[in-house]
């Protein structure tokens, strides 16, 4: 007995070495996975999403508003799990039973941590949801901060709007951090300057009990808001251009011609940015994708047409520069031309009668540039076209935008593997062939045009630090040719016969140039009558005359004649920018006043 | 009567070490039910730990009262008391109040208190005296196994699988095996038992599965494989595994553990108080522990080998198997080696009657200690 005694002894002790083995398996070759697991347990981070960034206009007034939304989810332990209470819950959400119970029984990494339901319920939901808490004791509302964008579909192609990361921009580096489901700038000034406006989010962690109750904060990081972005949009001036948009396509922007500043960015037809935030439907998604006018195509920075006439004013530019035409020079129209065995036709078909460039460039003569490019090498030209910002994206700062083509000799090479025909440079003068422009680079010629051909790159943004302290590259032409574009610009709008009349203003002396964009030569129109073969209609415009303080480029697409439809959209816009600005002046006058007013007032409170 | 007349020789033989391992040990116990207890949010400290301390007096009591008795005494009412013993069995089967699932508890006025606790302590007075009464050298074959097993174990072991605490049945079949192995049981007979039991564990699961109850049946295949169901009773072995795991090599510290007051460890302070003091005091603290568990079992038998007549070997030798298993399950269940049972560690788990029978087991070694043959006349 004794020796079974001792062996039981020894049992003991090898029994004792194997929980030892086990002990020092568990706690020290996996203590630290062990330890993880344990902090996982106990500990809840949060992210506090910083608030958005405010856009506001150049005069402080704003575009957009950060918003609550709420959100439902649901703590799955506490809730009753009986098939009545799925059904009034299904009811209350407005989620079919059969999902709704399929959300409910997900396996969960973690228990008590709750599940999300649905977004974006309205006020209403979220009252009626309060006064059922009794029945749904694991139901929780989350406040998540929208964005609201007050002007709705005004500005929407500036302002751009938020959506959820794309599973593309989920592993890329300029969003990392955030959650899978955060919303982020997805288009215009919203996505361009998405890293300012958003701001860093903070975090909170906490310790948590094993029902998911917070016991204590452990840490709190304040999150940082997003900073805000004054634009240089002027409202008043954007709000008319819209306007003057409105039922067609096209687009109108209003640019300082001095700084580049742009005052207004308009394309049309818009669409309403707040449909992303509410958590569009595939079918509102797809009914915007494929609308036939295309409503999410920023017609001022995304397409490019011929620019018809309005490329006149480089033609003509460069024509001087070169020495091919001065003050002096004078062609003959008799409604066209032939050359190379072929017909030029002049708009106006019974012709202008000898016109040198002033009247030609006022009235729009094809026949004078025509007789001009006959003189001119097309890579002249096509240099000059370039010098004055042409062929390149403008740099705005705002996404997807592309650049018009200025053809010459060694593109037409490249692209068409064919010779450059003299003929061609004919339709090139004036606007038409090959060349196109975009509606902002269009901009950018006419803010050259007028401020001693300085290039300026359009901004979107207000930065006090010196709107002039950009580096310009410059035109390389002589302020006199200029001063004779300029002047040819303002006969055009103020003199008899000037083709752009319709933009004449009481308020304010405006010059402006015409262009009709054909789409189909005018024969198979006149056949035809479809408006989507119908004439783009162009203007360039600034004003005042003597120091320009504003130019404004409008396109409609199909719009028709330039003078007639283009012409007095220019003219509203910028009468609006001169109400505007007059307005603003009389209001200060009386804050000034005001203000004395006051200081009186108090002063005599003070005496008392 | 030795226990009227207190001979000098009994207080110089009295075994202050054991004593003061056990008391060392339960000591330790209500710090841990103290921290393992402890509000997190703004509730008030739940008292546990004092019902531990007050129990921990009780048996204090018990144990001196037990030590100062003749354990050959208390073997001649061996019989009487083992079928007292059935008799409370067979009581709580019909007038027992249930509680997690089994029905194993007495109310006694303000305390309820689990017979099969203090049953495995009859249990071991009646097969050591029915042992002891066979003689030296006995031989134990087939025959005179059954008789034993029909006599002492099959009926209390169907009674207390029948409440069910699958943990003392379980208990008590290890303890009347080793009892029947130190009596001399032949090893090849022991070999065969082994591997009938390995082989008909099937088949007998079978038949026993059906009348387990439900949680038993997740327990059991949740051991088999705790990832079936995380947020069960799987959970709960994981749950002491990240517990103990996190502890490291030098603990948390002590009230610095989180997988108990936040709940994550379900049953902390009673049958899994050891993961919650290998969190806090790490793989050094979990070793320093284990050392006075070993001193008590070491202990114990050297009792066994050292008292006066063969009653008090058997005596000894079963408590102290007794203990040694305890002590072995507990620990091996913490660490996810044998499924969860319900079975406390000694001395340290909450709960008063575990822990009275505990220091009367105790008692009665050390009566037999201190009553050991007198080697060195």
């Amino acid at each position: 007995m004794e020796r079974r005694i001792i062996f039981c002894t020894y049992i003991v002790l090898s029994a004792f070495a194997i929980l030892l083995l086990r002990l020092f398996s568990i706690q020290v070759i996996k203590g630290s996975r062990y330890r993880e697991i344990s902090d996982n347990n106990r500990l809840k981070v949060e992210r506090v999403t910083a608030p958005r960034g405010i856009i506001y206009d150049r005069n402080g007034s704003p575009l957009v508003r950060n918003i609550p939304f709420f959100d439902i989810s649901a703590v799955r332990e506490y809730m009753p799990s009986d098939e009545e209470t799925l059904l009034s819950l299904s009811a209350l959400l407005n989620i079919e039973p059969g999902k709704l119970k399929a959300m409910l029984h997900v396996p969960a990494v973690k228990t008590y941590v709750p599940v999300k339901l649905r977004d974006n319920l309205s006020l209403s939901e979220v009252a009626m949801i309060a006064a059922r808490k009794i029945d749904f004791p694991g139901l929780q509302v989350d406040v998540r901060t929208g964005r609201e964008y007050i002007y709705g579909e005004l500005a929407a192609h500036v302002s751009g709007y938020l959506n959820r990361l794309t599973p593309g921009q989920a592993g890329d580096s300029d969003y990392s951090g955030l959650p899978p489901d955060a919303f982020v700038g997805q288009y215009g000034v919203e996505k361009f300057h998405d890293d300012i406006l958003r701001g860093r989010a903070g975090g909170r962690m906490t310790e948590v009990d094993a029902m998911g109750r917070e016991t204590r904060v452990i840490s709190f990081e304040e999150p940082s808001k997003g900073r805000d972005i004054r634009l240089t949009i002027d409202m008043p001036v954007q709000i008319e251009a819209e306007k003057n948009l409105a039922g067609r396509a096209g687009a109108v922007v209003a640019i300082d011609p001095q700084t580049g500043e742009i005052l207004a960015l308009a394309s049309s037809p818009s669409f309403d940015p707040n449909m992303f935030m509410e958590g569009m439907s595939a079918f509102d998604w797809n009914m915007l994708v494929t609308d036939s006018k295309k409503p999410l195509l920023n017609r001022a920075i995304q397409s490019r047409y011929p620019p018809g006439s309005t490329f006149k004013v480089i033609t003509a530019l460069a024509a001087l520069e070169e020495g091919v035409i001065n003050d002096e020079t004078k062609f003959h129209c008799k409604g066209s031309i032939e050359y190379g065995g072929r017909e030029f036709k002049c708009w106006k078909k019974e012709g202008h009668g000898t016109v040198n460039l002033n009247r030609a460039l006022a009235e729009s003569c094809d026949v004078f540039f025509y007789e001009v490019g006959k003189r001119l090498d097309i890579d002249k030209l096509a240099s000059y076209a370039r010098r004055f910002g042409l062929g390149m994206p403008s740099g705005i700062g705002l996404n997807g935008e592309i650049a018009g083509l200025v053809p010459d000799s060694k593109w037409k090479a490249k692209a068409k593997k064919d010779k450059w025909y003299m003929g061609e440079t004919l339709h090139t003068v004036i606007g038409q062939g090959y060349l196109t422009a975009t509606p902002i680079e269009m901009a950018v010629v006419t803010s050259a045009l007028v401020n001693g051909g300085r290039l300026v790159k359009p901004k979107l943004l207000m930065d006090d630090a010196g709107a002039l302290s950009d580096s310009f590259s410059t035109a390389g032409v002589k302020p006199e040719n200029l001063f004779r574009i300029k002047s040819a610009l303002i006969s055009s709008v103020n003199e008899g016969g000037g083709t752009g009349h319709l933009a004449r203003s009481n308020i304010t002396e405006i010059g402006g140039k015409t262009g009709t964009a054909q789409v189909v030569s005018k024969s198979v129109y006149d056949r035809n009558r479809l408006s989507e073969l119908k004439d783009h209609a162009w203007f360039i415009s600034f004003a005042p005359g003597d120091k320009p303080e504003i130019a404004v480029t409008v396109f409609i697409e199909h719009g028709g004649g330039g003078g007639a439809e283009a012409a007095p959209v220019a003219k509203n816009v910028i009468e609006a920018y001169f109400n505007a600005k007059a307005e603003r002046l009389k209001q200060e006058e009386e804050k000034e006043k005001e203000l004395e007013y006051g200081m009186g007032d108090d002063r005599q409170k003070a005496d008392k | 009567m030795g226990w009227v007349m207190i001979d000098r020789r009994l207080i110089n033989n009295f075994d202050w070490g054991l004593l003061s391992a056990a008391l060392l040990l339960s000591a330790i116990g209500v710090l841990t039910i103290f921290s393992a207890t402890r509000p997190v949010l703004d509730a008030e400290q739940q008292s546990f730990y004092m019902r531990q301390l007050y129990w921990i007096g009780l048996s204090l009591i018990f144990y001196f009262a037990v030590i100062s008795f003749d354990y050959r005494w208390l073997l001649r009412y061996a019989y009487f008391i083992y079928f007292f013993g059935i008799f409370l069995l067979v009581f709580v089967l019909f007038f027992g109040r249930e509680g997690m699932g089994a029905q194993r508890w007495i109310p006694l006025g303000f305390l309820s208190f689990q017979p099969s606790e203090f049953f495995k302590l009859f249990f071991i007075f009646a097969v050591s005296r029915y042992l002891s009464d066979m003689g030296e050298n006995i031989n134990l074959d087939l025959k005179s196994i059954l008789r034993a097993g029909g006599l002492f174990f099959f009926i209390p072991a169907l009674l207390i699988v029948k409440q069910p605490d699958l943990g003392t049945a379980v208990m008590i079949s290890f303890i009347f095996f080793s009892m029947l192995f130190a009596a001399g049981m032949r090893t090849r007979l022991l070999v065969m038992a082994v591997i009938i039991g390995i082989i008909s564990v099937p088949y007998l699961g079978n038949i026993f599965w059906g009348s387990l109850k439900n949680y038993q049946k997740q327990r059991i295949t949740a051991f088999m494989d705790p990832d079936i169901d995380p947020r069960g009773i799987g959970y709960h072995i994981k749950q002491s595994k990240v517990s103990i795991g996190s502890g490291g090599l030098v603990g948390k510290g002590y009230m610095k553990g989180t997988q108990g007051p936040l709940r994550f460890l379900p049953e902390k302070h009673t049958d899994f108080i050891f993961a919650i003091f290998a969190e806090e005091w790490g793989f050094a603290g979990s070793v320093m522990l284990w050392l006075f568990y070993l001193f008590i079992i070491l202990r114990g038998f050297d009792t066994a080998r050292r008292a006066r007549d063969l009653a008090g070997t058997y005596l000894a030798f079963g408590i102290t198997s007794m203990f040694a298993f305890y002590f072995m399950i507990n620990i091996s269940m913490t660490l996810g080696m044998s499924p969860v049972v319900g079975i406390p560690l000694p001395l340290m788990s909450y709960g008063g009657t575990a822990l009275l029978s505990n220091f009367l087991a105790l008692g009665i070694l050390g009566n037999i200690r201190m009553r050991r043959m007198p080697l060195s006349y």
